[in-house]
């Protein structure tokens, strides 16, 4: 057990150091901070000032290696823009996208697996294939294109829900939530439906898949011959089996969720992580970029380790072997 | 219909609960947001304009532009390089700490140090000193005629609370000095910060003693940065903002065509033109000699832009065409160098024959995409305009992080330029910045390396005249010889417009700031 966990470990943290490499070279390529930074009339002398004073005239592996130490020491810098520790605008913009995934999940579980149960049970009836449409709909129209229509029927055109922004929020510690403000509440519904609609669908298609699957196996079969009841065989059996993989994932999906938000988060003015990389992205704040990288590299390792993990706790074959 | 209707409930709504209560609330958006609140830690047009609420510097632009006293209520040179300011009695800042002296002394130490982001905003003042409570000197490195140009854009911070939260330097990304000044801002201006949440939304509350009479009757300010013109436009339809500053072109005509909102337009002090490469050959074609250094086909290039269809296609008949490199409010401007070549295919074809290029050439034209309005599609209209004749432009398009930097290694044949002449508002910065060579501190972004001896010669002599009617006449000049030459070949003057709903009234400047301190609302 112990050596499994430490060889994943390992794995992890070279999958970190390859992301961060990866994601340092790619900076090259995204342009040059000191156009951005200094003014309209700096003269040629100040902007290799700036240059050399960033450390931006070291070759690439020097600047790397810096990157790389001052990581490790738990530095990830100051961002070119704001002129703010990296660390303390992170912390500021984390309660944001997670409080809007946390929606977005709830909301494709919510309706994903009733839909995708009665597309399973009638699936020839009109309801299932009214559904079935729709997700090919949902689950092909870009994010932007759905957050704009939404925003144009429930902000401009009924004026029921704010079109931008997270509205009041309140702050408990260093979380800011807007759980807890009507307003709050009702900002986080056209972001959550948009950054939902794509999980929404696979979710509903996977519990379909699943449910046709387990409905046609043996022990449902037997089940329907004791007699049991309907209901029950549908949702204690099949449906609590048809959910082991829709819970791995959804689990999984959390991480491409957050990143995921960066377009919702910019249609809506979500001050999430996505609209400060977005942000970082325009302005080439490398810090910001770098840490944004790799915070959502570190959290797709952290998910997909716990998962492998908890795959060998809970499957004994996988348990024997290591024992 | 319903749609409608419901719309306008919601505006007149809006509009009878501002008409009850006292309070004169003005909730905004721009694209952009205020980077920090250190005045001196960015050198960023929109946060200089947004921080003006809170902070006052010495002189300041009037309604009408004019520099007119604010912290300082008059001045002198006491000698070619130095300038005494006598400053403004009874004046407090935002904690209640009376304005002295020493607050100015302080602010202009803070900014003339090497770490301060702002530093070349005040590139030719060495020092300020203190002569008595309420007298400052401030010494230059020589003659200086734009020095008030300059302190226009410099906020005077309260040396006490610098002291007292370790703000004295200013914050440097460079030796990772953070400070409390970039998330705190206290001013002795007409608004206070309430709140400031980066991407969420910054609020400032009205300052009650204020030293000047407030021609606004705004209490509180909501700005939010919104960063998708669609969702902008969004929210000021659905009656969640008074004021979108810029309102996208393309949505220009919805906007004036709902009712209860309009749009207010004025021509933008920026000026979009060409820059060409100077130099011995061009990227294009390597190994020969660069047709470009011929006046007859950098005419032959002008004459092939139809300036007009741009004006109408692209701009959407929004934008000026213009001859020259600065806008009419700008120092230097002289209206009958404002004609540009006619458009005339017949006349570019034949220069281009007398210089030799019957067939044409080849060169690159390089823009960015997401810098000014509509530089793409501007830049596709005139390679479409060039084959016409010949000039046969191999267009490339990027986003200005990779674009500014490669024009700044000059890696570009025929590239776009928009200059505003921000923050001094004056000629001069086109001939210190574009026209000269790059050497002492000019030509920072003179990126195709043109050069001439007369104009070299007449920038020197004007960056220490101080005479402004000499001053002026010689900017005058040398924008007309660098017409005559095309140094640069002009485009348009790009537009400036906004949206807000009816009852909002508030003044545009063509240097694109937003001067809430001037607003009304019904």
């Amino acid at each position: 057990m112990l050596k499994v966990l430490l060889s994943r470990l390992g794995q992890a943290a070279l999958v970190m150091l390859v992301v961060s490499a990866v994601s340092f070279v790619m900076f090259r390529y995204v342009g040059d901070p000191v156009a951005t930074m200094s003014r309209e009339n700096a003269s040629v002398e100040e902007k290799a000032e700036l240059r050399r004073s960033l450390g931006l005239d070291q070759p690439l592996v020097v600047q790397y290696g810096r990157f790389l130490g001052r990581t490790l020491r738990g530095d990830l810098g100051i961002s070119y823009r704001n002129q703010r520790p990296v660390t303390e605008l992170i912390a500021e913009r984390l309660p944001a996208t997670l409080e809007l995934v946390i929606v977005a999940t709830i909301l494709s579980l919510a309706l994903g697996i009733p839909l995708g149960v009665l597309c399973a049970l009638k699936p020839n009836g009109i309801a299932a294939r009214l559904v079935q449409a729709l997700s090919l709909i949902g689950i092909s129209t870009p994010t932007f294109v759905t957050g704009i229509v939404l925003i144009l029927v429930f902000a401009v055109s009924l004026g029921w829900l704010p079109s931008f922004g997270r509205g009041q929020v309140v702050d408990l510690g260093w979380w800011s939530t807007g759980f807890l403000t009507i307003s709050g509440l009702k900002s986080l519904l056209l972001p959550g439906i948009t950054l939902a609609l794509y999980q929404l669908t696979l979710i509903m298609r996977l519990v379909r898949a699943e449910m046709i699957d387990v409905l046609s196996s043996d022990y449902i079969r037997f089940a329907k011959a004791r007699g049991l009841p309907t209901r029950y065989i549908h949702f204690r059996l099949a449906l609590r089996n048809a959910l082991m993989p829709v819970i791995t994932v959804t689990g999984l999906q959390i991480g491409s969720l957050i990143a995921f938000a960066i377009v919702t988060e910019t249609v809506f003015q979500w001050p999430g992580m996505g609209l400060l990389f977005i942000q970082a992205v325009s302005f080439v704040d490398i810090p910001v970029m770098a840490a944004y990288l790799l915070f959502v590299g570190l959290l797709f390792v952290l998910i997909n380790t716990v998962v492998d993990i908890l795959y060998a706790v809970v499957d004994p074959r996988l348990r024997a072997r290591s024992a | 219909m319903r749609a409608r209707f419901a719309v306008s409930l919601t505006v007149a709504a809006g509009a009878l609960m501002g008409m009850s209560a006292e309070a004169k609330t003005l909730r905004w958006a721009s694209p952009t947001d205020i980077t920090t609140l250190d005045p001196y830690a960015h050198t960023e047009s929109f946060t200089t304009s947004m921080l003006h609420h809170v902070f006052d510097p010495l002189v300041r632009r009037s309604r009408t532009l004019e520099l007119e006293p604010a912290l300082a209520v008059s001045w002198k040179n006491v000698k070619p390089d130095t300038w005494r300011f006598e400053l403004r009695r009874n004046v407090k800042f935002h904690n209640g700490n009376p304005f002295t002296a020493d607050d100015v002394v302080a602010s202009i130490t803070r900014i003339l140090d090497p770490g301060a982001r702002a530093r070349g905003n005040l590139a030719t003042v060495v020092k300020a000193e203190k002569v008595d409570d309420f007298t400052v000197d401030i010494v230059t490195n020589g003659p200086y005629p734009l020095l008030l140009n300059d302190l226009a854009g410099i906020y005077i911070l309260d040396k006490e609370w610098m002291e007292a939260n370790g703000a004295l330097k200013p914050g440097n990304i460079a030796t990772g000095v953070t400070t409390a000044a970039s998330t705190t801002a206290i001013g002795t201006g007409p608004f206070k910060v309430e709140s400031y949440k980066p991407d969420a939304g910054t609020t400032f509350v009205v300052n009650p003693d204020w030293w000047d009479k407030p021609q606004h009757n705004l209490t509180r300010i909501e700005f939010k940065p919104v960063k998708s013109d669609a969702t902008r436009v969004a929210a000021l339809l659905s009656g969640e903002l008074d004021l979108i500053a810029p309102a996208p072109l393309q949505d220009l005509q919805r906007i004036s065509s709902s009712q209860g909102f309009k749009v207010i337009e004025e021509p933008s002090l920026r000026l979009i033109m060409l820059s060409l490469n100077f130099r011995p050959e061009l990227k294009a074609m390597p190994g020969q000699k660069n047709p470009l250094l011929d006046l007859k086909v950098r005419q032959a290039m002008w004459h092939a832009i139809d300036l007009e269809t741009i004006k109408k296609r692209v701009m959407r008949d929004k934008s000026r065409n213009t001859g020259t490199l600065v806008a009419p409010p700008v120092p230097g401007y002289a209206k009958e160098n404002d004609a540009p070549l006619a458009y005339d295919q017949a006349k570019a074809k034949q220069l281009l024959t007398e210089a030799g290029y019957p067939n044409g050439f080849k060169t690159k034209l390089n823009c960015p995409n997401d810098r000014y309005i509509n530089d793409e599609q501007t830049c596709v209209a005139i390679a479409s305009m060039w084959a016409k004749v010949g000039i046969q432009a191999e267009l490339q398009t990027e986003s200005r992080a990779t674009y500014f930097p490669r024009q700044d290694r000059g890696e570009f044949d025929v590239s776009m330029v928009g200059w505003a002449t921000l923050p001094p508002m004056d000629g001069f910065s086109v001939l210190s910045s574009l026209l000269t060579e790059q050497k002492d501190g000019y030509g920072g972004s003179n990126a195709g390396t043109y050069s001439n001896p007369k104009v070299e010669e007449l920038t020197r002599k004007a960056a220490v005249e101080l005479d402004e009617t000499k001053r002026r006449a010689m900017l005058v000049e040398t924008l007309k010889v660098a017409r005559d030459n095309v140094a640069y070949i002009p485009l348009h003057q790009q537009p400036l417009a906004w949206a807000v709903r009816d009852g909002v009234d508030v003044p545009q400047f063509p240097d694109e700031y937003v001067r809430l301190w001037f607003a009304n609302i019904k």
